[in-house]
């Protein structure tokens, strides 16, 4: 938990990191190659969230993420502005093999604008970039160099390729949102490392000057209890009605 | 019991054929299943005669049990070899191939076609059962159901038909066969060791049983093979709604169940027209249990020997899973809103929880059978440091604060006007030891689940956080992943009613581990896991008692010694549990309830006894004597008495 003794000189801080997105694209999987360097296949659904840190080492400062791997399931919806709040970063999940999880990323993006703070840093990730084929697989390594033409050959290998959402329609979506964007592999390890130190990078050093540590995040939850438990309740339940 | 008459006598089906197995059932008294096939009532009816013939009570001479009743077909009987003297697990019928049976007329004394209804009457069997009704204690013979080779190889004398065998997956050749013919008795003798017949029908079954089923192809080209599959399960659990819709189903998926769906909603709808309730009902061997719970029907489809009341309290713990996701007025809003709701969406993700419960009880559940829980076994004195820690470090809005070993209580804070249903913890260890979900996840957790027991309208929420025992300060970053629960998995529990009471709790916790630590209660915690469930030599020295289940009603907790090293496999333990759900059955069956029950069988003798304080079972090979089992019985509940405080948590830390 404390800073060991070389990480001293550095500046350390801590992040609070919230991952939404729909059921089983892979969330708690990126989590787990994140803080683990593990990966479990057919992995069981997460109940409710969990909770976990790890450090990410910048040249200048470390970052102490603390990891809410929240539940994708519509049930658990109505609990998300808990885990959301406050939250300086957040990781949007969705499937390159499914179009209609990019559709829940891009709700939850409109979400978080909406009622995050508003500093908060957003990265848009499609995962199971291994289930793509080769040529997905690239397109996705150079997105940024030629994210137009590798797109085009992803749609017309439908067939063979397993992919459903093309690198280039979800990577212009997060530049008109400015959101960062990544195709990950929880499975391989592909671009995961580089996605929390791209957010790392991303928080800017003002908004690690005041919530910082534990303590700091704990205490602006418990600020935020009375108002939120109040309408939360209250909220819950028709929440849940709508949700059929 | 009167559920289970009044349902009987309303199944059509049952009715006519009732008449010829009737007189033969008479002491068994438990249910009345298996009525379509007359054949096979005969003969199965025949042993399970066998098996409950010295009934009820210890005082009973030393006599042998009376021989079967006189069936209609007397070759029938003739055919039945020593075999059929099992405790009655039921078993796929293949009446099919009952012909082919004939071209083995020198079948050896484990031949055992007369099992599945053939006709055939080799000259040996009827040799062997007279030898076995002399000498009792020297055919119990080949049951080492580990020995999974031998156990095969009988397979295809017994069966036959080729088609039968490709259904088993195995073919054994002629020459394996002869082989083992030719050893013979020598085989028998090296097996007496075990308390249960050997029944490879049912053991491929439960094999097999937890085994995924093959898709259904779009166009149903496989849906024969699809079915076979679906058939050869020994048990299913499905749930739908009133309006027919699919909500869960242990096995297969909404296509292979749309017929079953269909007829058994319109059973229940006939009945519900005629202002009655349909309970259950029998299909050849297969007994179904019925249960309507508001907008949900639970069905449970088995083919094991468990009483209606077993498998009802077995839905219950399906219908609490269900609500312990949505809550109860949750849950009947939106059907209120309408009747034909889908209810798998708000349910997605939790048909792991629903399928480790079910898994569970076709396991064996002795939990769920005693609806009690189990104590990690501990020193009084030990038990009580941790419980004062716990109390000591409690936080303002905790409401229940558990520590847990694989399913088993260490210890517990609660409230002093809320005490815990044991059907809310079976729940809570079924999420965290059974399902992977939470285990495997790394981390810490922070889940929301409606205790339905405690209070089925709203959520609490659970803070759970695995310990690694040997640096319990640091987070336990992997768990191995262990389906069986190994006993090395600790888990602290903390439930409140707060939403946002994550960081208080997961403070809580931070403080019980530190001064858990210090007092020494970790390296305790974890010595006592170590050291597992006592062995029935230790807690009863020199005694034939292979196993039992003691339950203190007062605490409604159980305790049991451990399966090894007689019940270490999987079906073993099946056995174990099927027998002691005949016996629950018996103590527990409300007209005839006994309170002092005895059973003889050829591989085993048991005992079932009830009193206001405790509930005890227990079990020892067949060659024990009356006596000696009943003194062995004794030793246990002395042993309990002397050991309460250990065994059992009594009180735990209140506040």
């Amino acid at each position: 938990m404390a800073d060991s003794a070389p990480t001293q000189p550095k500046p350390s801080s801590s992040v609070k990191l919230v991952l939404l997105g729909e059921a089983a694209v892979g969330k708690s999987s990126l989590v787990m190659r994140f803080v683990n360097n593990d990966f479990q296949e057919n992995k069981e659904p997460t109940i409710g969230a969990a909770f976990l840190t790890q450090k990410c080492n910048l040249p200048t400062r470390t970052i102490k993420f603390e990891i809410w791997d929240t539940a994708g399931q519509e049930r658990f919806a109505s609990l998300a502005p808990m885990y959301y709040r406050n939250a300086q970063a957040a990781l949007v999940v969705y499937d390159i093999t499914k179009p209609s999880s990019l559709t829940k990323a891009q709700h939850w993006v409109a979400e978080l604008q909406r009622q995050a703070s508003p500093g908060i840093v957003i990265a848009l990730v499609g995962n199971k970039a291994d289930l793509a084929s080769a040529g997905g697989a690239d397109s996705s390594d150079d997105a940024d160099a030629a994210p137009a033409a590798e797109g085009e050959t992803n749609e017309e290998e439908e067939g063979t390729d397993a992919r459903r959402v093309a690198t280039r329609t979800a990577k212009s979506y997060a530049d008109e949102e400015s959101l960062l964007f990544f195709e990950t592999s929880a499975k391989t390890g592909q671009n995961v490392a580089e996605v929390f130190t791209a957010i790392a990078n991303a928080i800017p050093e003002t908004s690690l000057k005041g919530p910082r540590g534990v303590g700091g995040s704990t205490n602006l939850n418990r600020q935020e209890d009375a108002r939120v438990n109040l309408a939360g309740t209250g909220m819950s339940m028709p929440d849940k009605g709508c949700a059929c | 019991m009167s559920d289970n008459g009044n349902a009987e006598s309303h199944a059509p089906e049952t009715a006519p054929e009732a008449g010829p197995t009737t007189p033969a059932r008479k002491q068994d008294g438990v249910e009345q299943r298996d009525f379509i096939n007359p054949t096979i009532n005969i003969i199965q009816s025949a042993s399970r005669k066998t098996s409950y013939s010295s009934l009820s009570s210890l005082s009973q001479e030393g006599t042998p049990p009376p021989l079967p009743p006189r069936p209609k077909n007397p070759n029938l009987l003739n055919s039945r070899p020593s075999t059929a003297h099992s405790t009655a697990p039921t078993r796929p019928q293949l009446v099919s191939k009952a012909t082919t049976q004939l071209s083995y007329p020198n079948t050896q004394t484990y031949n055992q076609e007369a099992r599945d209804g053939s006709p055939s009457t080799g000259p040996s069997s009827g040799a062997s059962r007279a030898k076995e009704f002399f000498g009792l204690n020297t055919s119990r013979n080949f049951s080492d159901v580990e020995e999974v080779a031998s156990v095969r190889s009988f397979a295809p004398t017994d069966i036959g038909g080729g088609d039968v065998e490709s259904m088993l997956g195995e073919v054994v050749g002629d020459h394996e066969k002869s082989l083992l013919k030719s050893l013979g008795h020598r085989f028998q003798d090296r097996e007496s060791e075990s308390m249960f017949p050997p029944d490879p029908q049912f053991e491929d079954a439960f094999k097999q049983e937890f085994d995924d089923i093959e898709e259904m192809k779009a166009d149903g080209s496989n849906e024969e093979r699809v079915m076979v599959q679906w058939r050869a399960k020994l048990k299913h659990f499905f749930i739908f709604s009133s309006a027919a819709k699919p909500i869960y189903s242990r096995h297969g998926d909404e296509q292979i169940l749309m017929n079953s769906t269909g007829v058994i909603q319109t059973l229940i709808s006939f009945y519900q027209g005629a202002n009655d309730t349909l309970r259950g009902f029998t299909a050849g061997l297969a007994r179904f249990v019925v249960m309507s719970k508001g907008p949900l029907n639970l069905v449970a489809i088995t083919r094991l020997p468990e009483s209606d009341a077993q498998l009802r309290a077995q839905l219950d713990a399906l219908y609490m899973q269900i609500l312990s996701t949505l809550t109860l007025p949750s849950m009947e809003r939106m059907f209120a809103k309408r009747a034909a709701y889908d209810l798998r969406r708000p349910l997605q993700g939790t048909e792991t929880l629903l399928s480790a419960l079910a898994d569970g009880f076709t396991r064996g559940s002795p939990s769920t059978l005693l609806s009690a829980l189990e104590c990690l076994k501990l020193r009084k004195s030990h038990r009580h440091v941790i419980n004062n820690t716990l109390a000591k470090t409690r936080s303002e809005n905790l409401l229940y604060g558990l520590i847990v070993a694989s399913g088993k209580l260490v210890s517990v804070v609660r409230p002093k006007k809320h005490s815990l249903h044991p059907g809310d913890l079976h729940l809570i260890f079924n999420m965290l030891f059974e399902a992977g979900s939470v285990k495997a996840g790394g981390g810490e957790n922070w889940i929301p689940l409606c205790l339905p027991g405690f209070n089925n309208t709203g959520y609490l929420y659970m803070y759970v956080s695995f310990l690694n025992l040997e640096q319990p300060s640091e987070q336990m970053q992997e768990r191995p992943r262990s389906k069986e629960g190994d006993g090395d998995e600790v888990a602290i529990l903390l439930i409140s009613a707060n939403k946002e009471g994550f960081f208080e709790l997961r403070g809580m916790r931070d403080d019980l581990v530190d001064q858990l630590q210090r007092n020494g209660s970790i390296a305790t915690i974890r010595s006592a896991v170590k050291a597992g469930r006592p062995s029935c030599i230790d807690i009863v020295p020199g005694s034939p008692l292979r196993h039992f289940l003691y339950k203190s009603r007062g605490n409604v907790q159980f305790c049991m010694p451990s399966f090894d090293p007689y019940f270490g496999s999987g079906i073993e333990r099946r056995w174990l549990m099927n027998l002691y759900g005949q016996l629950h059955a018996h103590l527990h069956n409300k007209p005839t309830s006994l309170k002092i029950h005895h059973e003889t069988a050829t591989t085993n003798i048991s005992l079932a006894w009830t009193t206001p304080l405790f509930e005890l079972y227990c079990v020892a090979p067949g060659t024990t004597s009356r006596a000696a089992l009943a003194q062995a019985a004794n030793k246990v509940i002395q042993w309990v008495r002397r050991e309460e405080e250990r065994v059992f948590i009594i009180g735990g830390a209140v506040f």
